[in-house]
């Protein structure tokens, strides 16, 4: 189980993902929706729109968000450290 | 740093002199003539050092990403563990891009040397497993191959699809281990949980190829032709200048131009060429001279990738052909994923009324901004390459999107 | 005490009725993916969620007060095995496969992550099933299940959970549906 201390990232698995949108109801300020209903990560270069850090504050958000989301479409993982 | 030859090769045959490497055995070589071309491959001991070579190498890929060989292999090394259990090797030769044929082209001529890297790269991994995936005519020629030499019996050989999205690595090993060509959902790398979840390298057949080569005659070798920052060889399907496509091999940092050149195509003949394949970008003929490498192509946004140049004639419209390419694309999309599947379509639909010619100003704007929502969006990254191709094509034919735009179109006659 | 305690397990059992009725109402919700008025969706699935938790709560205090009533001679074997009760074994057995699939239902629900979104889709499928049983059990086992009162109330879930199941089946349920009609080819 991830630990409080560990930096993580929000992973989107895109082929579970159908656009349901509790995601970017529970986390409004990293996760917009498109025209599709799609989440669409602001303030994000697209090189990490489908694995967004999610700073501590927002940390409990995004395990409901994990836990709620109707497809199962998304995990907390811990950052790797870059060696 | 000084590079070492190999010091386990039998030096009876030479190495090749020159851009020629890839077919010197001649037309779908047996094993013999391969072996009378090349020499014995080296055996025993010679696995870490492999790695060594290939690193200092230069060896880039040749599938389409460009990733530098000695690293994947290296990253392998480095992962395994007791439970991941050991590696898998897997010969990409699925060659989904539809304008490229050269692996199609190595597979059916050089099969023995792709089959030598494979078998190379396994010892030097310690993989315990290995796969051939090709499409389903180029089977039965290397069951024949493999069935002419003691060493590749235990080589899989696995059918690839027809499609588009079958030789993207995750769908690849998807194809292999569930029959479902599909890329899937990946939170850690193949090199370090693949199939079976195993340690998985996945290498584009020319590339394998090239490490048969450099098994033989060393990195030093390798980097006695093309230049210092991209040295080898490699294959390139040349298409679109005839109703023929044409493979040939150059040596690396050679200029567009020149191989147009060897091929007898005039530059007169060309007013853009596609490069990289159709998630690469458009050169304007202005530009030809740029040199086919990453460095080269870099300040155009494009990458050798899979070795594709599809040129358009003057009467070509570079807006048409591009919507034509993503039409496709879209229609390829594996569609699992939201972003793609409903992105592609409409980003194809857009282009194909940008090139109808109309007075829409909103169609630009709206185009781009539906390409640049599907980056990242997806997991693989077959709507990123698609949005490269499309932002590339409206910058390097922005002349043409001007016209378009007031209705007329500067390469085809008006309907 | 009998008395208190037969008369608590029939109130909880009806309790229990209702209480599924809106989770099923509120399942059917959910998946439409639509907020409602001052609920945005994940309220909708946290309520649906929180409701059907309740509902089993509300069946343990039913099952188990019955199991203490000497009357209802409601035994442990009874509660899971079926049509092996005294007291009109049909019906109460009904209710005890009612009890079966809900236990299905709620461990696949309560790990989901562990079970994986297909099973827990597919076991989910079976409150469909379920909700009508225990209906049936209600009216069939229930003291008060032919009574006129009781009967009004079964047939307002009646219509409710029919009304929902004709929106579930309809075109436009989902909400993305008609963003997502539009251009795919």
């Amino acid at each position: 189980m991830p630990t409080g201390s560990e930096r993580m990232r929000l992973h989107i698995d895109w082929t579970r993902c159908d656009g349901r949108g509790l995601c970017t109801e529970l986390l409004p300020d990293m996760l917009a929706r498109d025209k599709w209903g799609y989440p669409v990560a602001t303030k994000i270069a697209p090189e990490s729109r489908s694995d967004l850090v999610v700073p501590v504050s927002r940390i409990d958000a995004a395990r409901d968000a994990v836990d709620l989301c109707p497809l199962l479409a998304l995990k907390l993982i811990p950052i790797e450290r870059q060696s | 740093m000084k590079l070492r030859d190999n010091p386990l090769v039998d030096r009876s045959v030479d190495p090749p002199v020159g851009v020629a490497r890839l077919f010197l055995a001649g037309r779908e070589a047996t094993h013999d003539a391969h072996l009378a071309a090349y020499g014995p491959l080296p055996t025993g001991g010679a696995g870490q050092e492999l790695i060594a070579q290939l690193e200092l190498s230069g060896l880039t890929g040749r599938g389409g990403a460009g990733f530098p060989a000695g690293r994947k292999a290296r990253a392998i090394g480095g992962t395994s563990s007791l439970w991941a259990g050991s590696p898998i090797v897997i010969a990409n030769g699925a060659e989904g891009e539809p304008r490229s044929v050269k692996d199609h082209t190595l597979l059916h001529n050089s099969p023995h040397l792709v089959i030598d890297g494979l078998l190379a790269t396994a010892a030097a991994v310690g993989a315990s497993r290995t796969h051939i995936y090709v499409p389903r005519d180029l089977i039965a020629g290397l069951r024949k191959a493999i069935s002419e030499r003691r060493d590749a019996r235990r080589i899989v050989l696995s059918e690839a699809p027809d499609s588009f999205i079958s030789g993207e690595a995750s769908a690849v090993v998807n194809s292999i281990e569930n029959g479902v060509a599909l890329p899937t959902d990946r939170t850690a790398r193949l090199t370090t949980t693949g199939l079976k979840g195993r340690p998985t390298l996945v290498h584009n057949v020319e590339t394998l190829a090239h490490v048969g080569l450099i098994a033989r005659f060393g990195a030093n070798w390798f980097r006695s032709v093309g230049s210092e920052r991209d040295p080898g060889t490699r294959l390139i399907t040349l298409s679109g200048h005839s109703d023929r496509e044409r493979v040939v091999e150059v040596p690396g940092d050679i200029p567009i131009v020149d191989i147009l050149r060897s091929a007898g195509v005039s530059t007169d003949a060309v007013s853009a060429a596609l490069v990289g394949g159709y998630h690469g970008a458009w050169i304007a003929a202005t530009h030809l001279e740029s040199r086919m490498s990453t460095a080269g192509l870099a300040p155009h946004g494009a990458q050798p990738g899979a070795g594709i140049i599809y040129v358009l004639g003057p009467r070509q419209c570079g807006l048409r052909a591009t919507a034509e390419i993503v039409g496709y694309l879209s229609r390829e999309s594996a569609g699992q994923c939201g972003p793609c599947r409903f992105g592609l379509p409409e980003m194809a639909s857009l282009l194909y009324r940008l090139a109808a010619t109309g007075f829409d100003k909103s169609l630009r704007r709206d185009l781009e901004a539906t390409t640049r929502s599907v980056v990242g969006r997806g997991s693989c990254h077959h709507p990123d390459g698609t949005a490269r191709l499309v932002l590339n094509a409206l910058d390097t034919f922005s002349a043409d999107v001007h016209a378009h735009l007031s209705g007329r179109c500067l390469h085809e006659a008006r309907r | 005490m009998s008395e208190a305690l037969w008369a608590f397990g029939r109130v909880s059992g009806i309790v229990t009725l209702l209480l599924f009725t809106a989770s099923v109402v509120l399942g059917i919700i959910t998946r439409s993916g639509r907020p409602l008025p001052g609920l945005p969706r994940f309220s909708i699935s946290l309520l649906h969620r929180n409701i059907a938790l309740t509902a089993c709560s509300f069946l343990v205090l039913h099952v188990g007060s019955l199991m203490l009533d000497s009357y209802a001679k409601l035994n442990v074997i009874d509660a899971v095995v079926p049509f092996l009760g005294h007291f009109k074994p049909f019906w109460q057995g009904l209710g005890t496969v009612a009890v079966d699939l809900l236990i299905a239902i709620v461990v696949t629900s309560l790990f989901r992550k562990q079970f994986g979104a297909r099973t827990f889709r597919t076991i989910h499928w079976f409150t469909y099933v379920m909700w009508p049983i225990a209906l049936a059990h209600s009216i069939g086992n229930g003291t008060n299940g032919l009574s006129g009162w009781f009967l009004l109330i079964a047939a307002g879930c009646i219509v409710v959970v029919i009304a929902a199941l004709f929106w579930r089946t309809s075109t436009r349920f989902e909400e993305s549906a008609a963003a997502r009609q539009g251009g795919i080819r």
